[in-house]
């Protein structure tokens, strides 16, 4: 059995894009597959990674539990809307500075949660960066150097707020 | 196998009204989604059966927490994050807000809803066992109207609950009364963030000059589906906490749970750990004495 495709607008990192897809079309795949943004990565496919984390409507999401008919007419941001006219966000010029990235995999879905924890709470404790980030898991770092990139990008923005 | 995104049909009628008129014009053959934490699970990994899905997510008239002076109404599209929001929720329902922060992480709970939660009836279901200790009601709707029953009476078996096919999970009404009750829940699992549990248990109460006045208790992956304990119950209600009482107390809910051995623990070590669960709720009432 196949069914109806949809048409689906939405604002991707402040663009306007339309896609033809299955109502039922993973939003991961729709980025991935039919918009080449390939930032968000699939870990597990269930919602226990993060790996896919982007934001939908300002909400930190599992791209990989959202099918792409749910998404219409959101405003979408992936990793690759943070670096903004080739200029790295400041959560980006952390996880560099700090050592925050190693194997990449999980540094797209750890840069959208930091993203939303910060974007809600500008100066959280270690204990509300943890859980901010307890959904996105990392093999290498060992998560310190994670934190560590958070809090020093925490502690910038209150210098020099990103305008965004 | 995965799963095929062509193989299933997803509309979203975007009212109540109409998916229930959906629901209505053919019963059983539309499976509702709502933040999709659970059925996009099943979608990935091809063990999805629903071929025809029906939207919930952005209903407006399915999410939203109303306070009135009895009660707290919270519709079925409510999230968890909107639930560990909610000041009234925060100060009257302080289990529901804190099981709230156990349904995975973050990015779930933006996305998990109430209703889902209870309507997918996993045994060891997160909310269930706050709810049932506060006498939560459930409230369903059709285009043939609405009807009320008590959520302790939801649960019908493994994953089966009282939904006729035409019926949606609408909303769910909490009692205010028990913010002035003594209260206790605990969930032990692998991990403390994004494991499901192994166990959990939930408690209201109510104990005048150390006799127990009145006693809920609940739990999770004790049973085929969360449930009060109720012979438990019975062997403290009325009476003094003494020991021997705490003793009997703890063989009741041995003597009624029927836990399985499954992915995540046995059933000899679930029955072990609800009485210790137990046991440590009543000595909290027990040693703290008469509260509010």
């Amino acid at each position: 059995m196949s069914t109806e495709f949809s048409s689906i607008d939405f604002l991707i990192n402040g663009e306007k894009r339309s896609v033809r897809v299955p109502p039922m079309k993973r939003l991961l795949d729709v980025l991935r597959e039919d918009l080449h943004l390939t930032g968000a990565k699939e870990g597990c496919g269930e919602g226990e990674c993060g790996s896919c984390s982007v934001r939908l409507n300002g909400e930190l999401v599992n791209s990989c539990l959202v099918p792409a008919l749910q998404a219409q007419g959101a405003r979408i941001q992936t990793v690759e809307g943070l670096a903004l006219d080739g200029e790295l966000h400041p959560l980006q010029q952390a996880f560099l500075h700090c050592g925050g990235a190693q194997c990449g995999i999980c540094t797209p879905g750890m840069l959208m949660a930091a993203t939303h924890l910060l974007a809600n709470n500008p100066h959280p404790s270690m204990a509300e960066i943890r859980e901010g980030l307890a959904g996105n898991l990392c093999r290498c770092t060992g998560f310190t150097r994670i934190f560590e990139s958070v809090i020093s990008a925490a502690a910038q923005s209150g210098e020099e707020r990103h305008a965004r | 196998m995965r799963g095929r995104a062509e193989a299933h049909e997803l509309i979203a009628p975007g009212s109540l009204s109409a998916v229930l008129e959906l629901l209505a014009g053919a019963p059983g053959e539309w499976t509702p989604i709502a933040g999709g934490t659970e059925l996009m699970v099943a979608h990935a990994a091809g063990r999805l059966a629903a071929t025809k899905l029906v939207s919930l997510w952005g209903i407006p008239d399915l999410r939203f927490i109303e306070s009135k002076p009895e009660s707290i109404i919270i519709g079925a599209g409510t999230t968890f994050r909107d639930l560990r929001m909610d000041r009234n929720i925060a100060t009257e329902l302080p289990m529901l807000a804190r099981a709230s922060t156990w349904i995975g992480a973050i990015a779930n709970q933006n996305r998990a809803t109430l209703g889902g939660n209870l309507v997918n009836g996993s045994p060891a279901a997160d909310s269930s066992p706050a709810l049932l200790v506060y006498d939560a009601e459930v409230e369903m709707i059709s285009l043939r109207g609405k009807r009320r029953i008590p959520y302790a009476e939801f649960h019908t078996g493994y994953k089966r609950n009282l939904m006729a096919p035409d019926e949606l999970l609408l909303a769910v009404h909490v009692p205010r009364r028990f913010a002035h009750h003594r209260q206790y829940l605990r969930k032990v699992g692998t991990r403390r963030a994004m494991a499901i549990s192994k166990v959990a248990l939930a408690g209201t109460a109510k104990v005048e000059d150390g006799v127990v006045r009145e006693i809920r208790l609940a739990a999770a992956s004790l049973a085929a589906f969360p449930a009060r304990l109720y012979r438990s119950e019975d062997a403290v209600c009325g009476r003094n906490l003494t020991p021997d009482i705490v003793k009997a107390a703890r063989n009741a809910l041995l003597a009624e749970v029927v836990p399985i051995d499954d992915i995540r623990s046995t059933a000899e070590y679930r029955r072990c750990v609800g009485a210790n669960l137990l046991e440590e709720f009543l000595n909290e009432l027990r040693i703290q004495g008469p509260a509010q």
